[in-house]
């Protein structure tokens, strides 16, 4: 539950455009997450000039992250709507596997195969999004199961085979390292993606739909809005996306194993969560999300490097989460007080009675 | 059913006849019937209870009926969906706000028809502008720009307001839209309603409030009992007519409560305040004595009684139970000073669905029941057998789960739940809502019995005729304060309404009754 907003109750108006933006700038946790990441990066260059100046240390710093933010702008779509996603870690095991498989079975052309991938991890989200849709189950627990049944398919299909790195065309292997101005052509392609999204999200009726829905489900109902159609939209959007980052997978690494995006999907919530999506849904942003993703990633290569050992490593992450949780629990509580204590204190009533009324309360 | 009078030349914008809807086996409607004419305000009026809210939710998609005729600008119309209902030109203002709390306040009143710019994308600086615009059409100032969280109930019953306005509807229905404006809000809110009319739309007016039907409507139609009553011209009737109309029943002869002997206070509440919520709340029971918590739907009653039980914590303020003070925010203290408490919601707070009717009706004193930290199924039968007789549950089986019970039978079992206990005190939140009439006087004569033993029992309810036939006195919450207290004599469905609704100055009726509150001036 982020405030980017001030919010002062019977403002008589705002303050001027600049001042209303700088002001939401400073508030917002984006800057707060992104202002970590720049703290982390400093300490491990500190520590060891390579991590940030060494041309490797630079592509890696870059590189890194992109398969998380795609999969953490998905989710944060999914978050909006308060649904939640578990599957994306799978989906994108079976797809990077697809992708593997079409290369070596049907020579297709790369920009096929990666369309390919993206409409079966459509496919999957959209199973998803249809069971959770219709049979008002809630998401956690369709998208557990199909978590289960997804990886279940993925090692049928593949047994004890896997993707090599000869098997690839070498084209496809070499955008895993291409780089554009210094720059890594994947990271480019999750930026267009993030981009996109975040557009989507902000301006378009259908992303603002899906903060309503997942503000209040109930009035979103009453309010006629296309509630279902949206719920799925949002999980198509989230598969077709863990399939894009399972051709990721494979132009990046090159092999695949059975364990290819395991655990994955705790990743991608724990990125929206960090970056301030409220896993209640109707807030947060994909920006947040991404420089979440960025920062956890981040974080396991620089703590290595600051020095710290392997059990903490984990600890830091978890207290990351638990930071943001508890950041976002005592805001909206200092908020809401300070709501109350002004619906208490509105002017109202001139004349003085025994029992004459002074405020607008009593919210159930 | 059909003594209308005759209406305009015009063809109705509504009709609804003897549409009837029901929910399991409690019939909300039974023969609801409305028809509304072009550049007409028509006031739906009714006690709570009388089917008013179910006929709108029909109106606007909601809900489906189960029968009857429902004919929109002179076509036969069957909603679905609320979308359905909105884009044949129907705009509804609903009795509780229906807001998205993480958005502005312009993206609430515009959402899924923002206007958009270029390349499809939403307009934003024109979506404030024409927020600011519709808020100044209403006179008030609220900023488009901040999200709707946090805002007074009064502001988002305007956001509602100018969300309905903007649709540009042919039918605009208003369920008591009024309920939490001041008079300047009021006023403002009755201007655009008349510019509306003279622009030929229909609107329909629910509210308690005589004065504001008087002033504002042209026509009114009476409910009583989910059934249709009477149509007519507000000038041709007055509001002695319409009560008796709206009542239509001898209050006394429903719901006798025999007077018990009074005993020794049992409970004080003094000064109790919770920010944003009630303030200043004082009053004390007696053993033997029904006091009710009366008003309107979300005054703040429930949460006073939440607070007194501890399920909630008070800021400011002290209860005491036989004299000695009662810590807060501690349910087992309560329970265990002798306060039962029965919420308004059985199926969700009061009762384990899934669970037995001996297991729930053993569930708070389990403690007692156990031996040695083990609880058996007999011992729970044992416990639970003489309250389900005395309070007649009708079940064959003690283990039969409460599920599959109708609502009056669930709520005994509740009620059995908590006389287990052997409470001094009982707080009961709307002991029927949802029973059907047959289990309703049951309720009554139970709670009647239970007083006549010395049991003190607060009671909130919504539905006038209960209030007045069970209470020996009445408490009316107004936006979170007390705003009178009627002994049983005092307490009339005029004078009990019009301090629920914070009238004082009226110029219909009897407002010599009148113990309270007047409207708010100013507002934010």
């Amino acid at each position: 539950m982020t405030t980017l907003t001030p919010a002062q109750p019977g403002a008589k108006s705002g303050p001027n455009p600049v001042q209303r933006a700088l002001g939401a700038a400073l508030r917002s946790r984006e800057v707060a997450v992104a202002a970590v990441l720049l703290l982390v990066i400093l300490a491990a260059t500190a520590k060891s000039q390579n991590f940030l100046f060494d041309s490797d240390g630079w592509r890696s710093l870059l590189v890194n992250p992109s398969i998380l933010i795609l999969l953490a702008v998905g989710q944060t779509a999914v978050i909006i709507t308060r649904s939640v996603d578990l599957s994306v870690g799978s989906t994108m095991g079976l797809t990077a596997y697809l992708t593997g498989r079409l290369f070596i079975d049907t020579g297709l052309p790369a920009p096929v195969v990666v369309l390919l991938a993206v409409l079966a991890g459509a496919a999957l989200g959209a199973v998803n999004g249809v069971l959770v849709a219709f049979g008002k189950v809630p998401a956690l627990v369709i998208t557990l199961g199909t978590l289960y049944i997804y990886r279940g398919i993925f090692l049928t299909w593949a047994g004890s085979d896997r993707i090599n790195a000869s098997d690839i065309p070498r084209g496809f292997q070499d955008l895993g390292t291409a780089q554009v101005l210094t720059i890594p052509v994947l990271t480019i392609v999750a930026l267009i993606v993030l981009g996109l999204v975040g557009y989507h999200l902000h301006a378009h009726r259908a992303g603002r739909e899906l903060y309503a829905i997942g503000s209040d489900p109930d009035a979103a109902v009453l309010y006629g809005l296309p509630v279902t159609r949206r719920v799925i939209s949002a999980f198509v959007l989230s598969g077709a996306l863990a399939g894009l980052a399972g051709t990721f997978y494979v132009a990046r690494y090159g092999t695949v194993s059975s364990g290819a995006g395991l655990n994955m999907e705790l990743q991608a919530v724990a990125a929206a969560v960090i970056g301030g999506v409220a896993i209640f849904g109707g807030s947060g942003t994909v920006w947040g999300a991404a420089i979440g993703a960025a920062l956890l990633v981040t974080i396991n290569s620089a703590l290595p490097v600051i020095g710290i050992q392997d059990f903490w490593q984990r600890a830091v992450v978890g207290a990351l989460i638990l930071a943001a949780v508890v950041l976002d629990r005592v805001l909206a509580n200092r908020q809401e007080r300070k709501l109350a204590d002004a619906r208490d204190l509105e002017p109202s009533v001139t004349e003085i009675e025994p029992h004459a009324t002074t405020s607008t309360g009593g919210t159930r | 059913m059909s003594d209308l009078p005759a209406q305009s030349a015009a063809a109705p914008t509504l009709v609804l006849r003897d549409v009837a809807k029901s929910f399991g086996a409690v019939a909300a409607l039974k023969s609801g019937t409305l028809e509304v004419a072009p550049g007409s305000i028509h006031a739906l009026v009714g006690e709570n209870g009388a089917g008013k809210s179910t006929l709108v939710k029909i109106v606007a998609g909601v809900h489906r009926r189960d029968a009857g005729v429902f004919e929109l600008l002179g076509e036969p119309v069957d909603f679905h969906t609320t979308a359905e209902s909105k884009g044949a030109g129907v705009a509804v203002i609903y009795q509780e706000p229906t807001l998205f709390p993480d958005l502005s306040v312009a993206e609430n009143i515009f959402m899924g028809r923002q206007p958009l710019g270029r390349g499809r994308a939403i307009d934003r600086a024109a979506m404030y502008a024409e927020s600011e615009a519709l808020f100044t059409r209403l006179g008030v100032v609220i900023d488009p720009r901040r999200p709707a969280r946090g805002l007074s109930i009064a502001d988002q019953q305007i956001i509602e307001i100018a969300k309905a306005i903007s649709l540009d509807a042919a039918l605009l229905v208003m369920d008591e839209p009024t309920a939490a404006l001041s008079g300047v809000e009021v006023d403002r809110l009755f201007a655009v309603a008349r510019s509306l009319r003279d622009e030929g739309r229909a609107l329909v007016f629910i509210s308690h409030r005589f004065e504001e039907v008087f002033d504002l409507c042209d026509t009114v139609t009476v409910m009583r009992d989910g059934e249709y009553v009477s149509t007519e011209a507000i000038a041709d009737t007055t509001v002695d007519e319409i009560v008796a109309r709206m009542v239509g029943r001898e209050v006394a002869d429903l719901f006798p409560k025999v007077p018990a002997e009074l005993g020794d206070v049992v409970l004080e509440v003094e000064g109790l305040n919770r920010r944003g919520t009630f303030h200043d709340v004082s009053f004390s029971v007696r053993a033997g004595e029904i006091v009710a918590l009366a008003g309107l739907v979300g005054a703040g009653r429930s949460e006073i009684a939440r607070a007194i039980y501890g399920v909630d914590a008070y800021d400011a303020g002290s209860v005491r139970i036989a004299g000695r003070p009662l810590p807060k925010h501690n349910p087992k203290a309560a329970i265990k000073a002798g306060i039962a408490f029965v919420p308004e919601d059985r199926r969700q707070q009061g009762l384990v669905i899934d669970g037995s009717i001996a297991r729930n009706i053993a569930s708070v004193i389990r403690g007692k029941l156990a031996t040695a930290g083990l609880l058996t199924n007999a011992a729970e039968n044992r416990a639970a057998a003489p309250w389900a007789a005395r309070l007649e549950v009708k079940t064959n089986a003690l283990d039969m789960h409460a599920a599959t019970m109708s609502g009056g039978n669930q709520q005994k079992v509740v009620l059995a739940k908590w006389l287990s206990t052997e409470p001094t005190i009982l707080f009961i939140d709307e002991p029927t809502r949802g029973i059907d009439v047959g289990t309703k006087s049951e309720v009554h004569r139970l709670l009647s019995d239970l007083a006549g033993e010395g049991l003190a029992i607060v009671m909130i309810s919504s539905e006038l005729p209960e209030v007045l036939g069970m209470a020996d006195r009445v408490l009316v919450v107004h936006e979170g304060r007390i705003s009178a207290e009627l002994d049983r004599a005092d307490a009339t469905p005029e004078s009990v309404m019009r301090a629920a609704t914070g009238n004082a100055d009226v110029d219909h009726g009897n407002a010599s009754e009148l113990t309270a509150t007047s409207d708010r001036e100013v507002t934010a």
